[in-house]
């Protein structure tokens, strides 16, 4: 009986959680359209999620590209099919690694930073005290957020492909000697307009994840700091679930 | 005028509020009194609308607010001034933006205009040349002043104050209570006071009242409460130990 009391809770509480995920949702999403507009948070955000993830974003992104275009040219090299280190390296950046690391590293640095500040603010009484003076706190610290993260990923995911890709050429032409008009030209070959896009789409619904989980977390904190350093926590844990998983999902759905 | 109608209010199986009757006059100074965990805290937050009660109603100038949507509340909102217990400054922001936050946002002021509402109001709780530090370079004192200007900021007919003496050292506290009587001679306001600290509930109510155990147990004037032969009451105005009142381990 106790086992099945357990399991009972668990999914009491997992449904009232993802009930109140879905209530922040689709407020957010109503306060996204009513003025005023707080052009100023949203730069703030975009420049914190977007412009300050860059350096590592950069550094994943180029040694990335590199240890791929290892990895495949010694695979590859077995069968004499060196030449298509350039499409491996550009299908896998573009599908998939470009959207999924990106969204890693944001939901590590900038999904911690949500949650904490949020969480923060909720404990020291700061987002009563929004409310207070008639602010609401969903459309003054979400909604900024949101909308840093839906359009800053799929930014950083473009550079992370670029980035990459020269990466990936770098290590092949440069230290591994195949010509450079070939890795162009494998590179272009097999790249459809489809996978960049496809992997756009894919960064944008990883943003707006990371950054609807993480707000998610630290609004609903409480407990002091102990509360915070969970919130912050689960904020990067629930956001990296999200983003593996729902990339699965999205894969399949999307590169039918 | 704020009249609180046999409110309720539980969280999970713990009853904090249980039938709390209350009625503030225009332009009166309530302090509620009441020991940690009485349910002080619950009560004025739910005067504001950051909480809805289980049961029960809180008219603001005749008008329910525990019905309302969120817009209708917003609304009410900015009647409403509030000092928290931590002063509740938002830390990305510096002192003058924190005090000029209501100014510019839902009335539109322009950011020189609203600096200089601003610089005034913090003149006002006796602070000058702090407008452009961050709140993280006060001291607790100077927060809870800088919270102050920010409840008054717009001119709120109804202030609140949760806890205001909490915290500081005791001629830090006086200065508060002072500004509290202050502010409220020069602007009118009506004032409700939560707070343990019998020194300023003393110095700063028109009338007091007692909670207890989620109850109003008594109301009257400070002399009332003074003399009151109400043993409850008795025990948390002089601050015994030994009482009808147990302490919870």
């Amino acid at each position: 009986m106790k086992f099945i009391e357990q399991i009972g809770s668990y999914i009491i509480r997992f449904t009232k959680e993802l009930g109140s995920i879905l209530l922040l949702v689709l407020s957010t999403l109503k306060q996204l359209f009513i003025p005023p507009f707080e052009m100023k948070s949203v730069l703030k955000q975009m420049i914190e999620v977007g412009i300050k993830s860059l350096p590592v974003v950069l550094i994943t992104a180029v040694f990335t590209g590199m240890v791929l275009a290892l990895q495949s040219y010694t695979g590859f090299r077995r069968f004499g099919a060196e030449a298509m280190v350039g499409s491996v390296v550009a299908l896998s950046m573009t599908r998939e690694l470009g959207p999924v690391l990106t969204a890693l590293i944001v939901a590590g640095r900038a999904g911690a930073a949500m949650a904490a500040e949020l969480g923060t603010m909720r404990v020291t009484e700061q987002i009563d005290a929004l409310e207070t003076l008639a602010a609401n706190p969903v459309k003054y610290l979400v909604v900024p957020r949101f909308l840093a993260g839906l359009f800053m990923l799929p930014a950083l995911a473009i550079v992370t492909d670029i980035v990459g890709i020269l990466g990936g050429y770098a290590v092949t032409v440069g230290l591994l000697g195949t010509s450079s008009t070939i890795y162009w030209k494998r590179t272009w070959d097999y790249l459809d307009m489809e996978d960049i896009y496809n992997g756009i789409v894919k960064a944008c619904f990883f943003g707006a994840a990371i950054a609807l989980v993480s707000c998610y977390k630290g609004f609903y904190s409480e407990g002091g700091a102990e509360g915070v350093g969970k919130a912050t926590t689960s904020a990067v844990v629930l956001s990296s679930m999200t983003i593996l998983i729902s990339d699965y999902f999205l894969t399949a759905w999307l590169f039918k | 005028m704020i009249e609180v109608v046999d409110l309720y209010k539980s969280f999970g199986p713990k009853q904090v509020l249980r039938g709390v009757n209350l009625f503030i006059d225009k332009g009166e100074s309530m302090v509620v009194i009441g020991g940690s965990g009485s349910g002080k805290s619950v009560l004025i937050k739910n005067i504001i609308g950051l909480l809805r009660p289980d049961s029960g109603n809180v008219l603001v100038d005749g008008r329910d607010i525990t019905g309302l949507n969120e817009k209708g509340l917003y609304e009410v909102r900015k009647k409403f001034g509030m000092l928290f217990q931590s002063a509740a400054l938002f830390d990305s922001l510096s002192v003058w933006e924190n005090v000029a936050f209501f100014l510019m946002r839902e009335r539109g002021m322009k950011e020189k205009e609203a600096k200089e509402v601003a610089v005034d109001k913090l003149k006002m709780v006796g602070l000058a040349g702090v407008e452009n530090l961050m709140p993280s370079e006060l001291s607790g004192g100077m927060k809870k002043r800088v919270g102050l200007a920010r409840a008054i900021a717009y001119e709120p007919e109804i202030l609140l104050y949760d806890e205001p003496t909490t915290g500081l050292d005791p001629i830090m506290a006086d200065a508060i209570n002072d500004l509290i009587v202050e502010l409220r001679e020069r602007l009118s306001v009506t004032s409700v006071t939560i707070t343990h600290d019998m020194h300023s509930a003393y110095k700063i109510a028109d009338r007091m009242a007692m909670l207890y155990l989620g109850e109003i147990i008594e109301t009257g004037s400070p002399d009332e409460i003074r003399n009151t032969q109400n043993p409850i009451v008795r025990q948390f105005i002089t601050g015994s130990a030994v009482g009808p009142i147990k302490i919870e381990v």
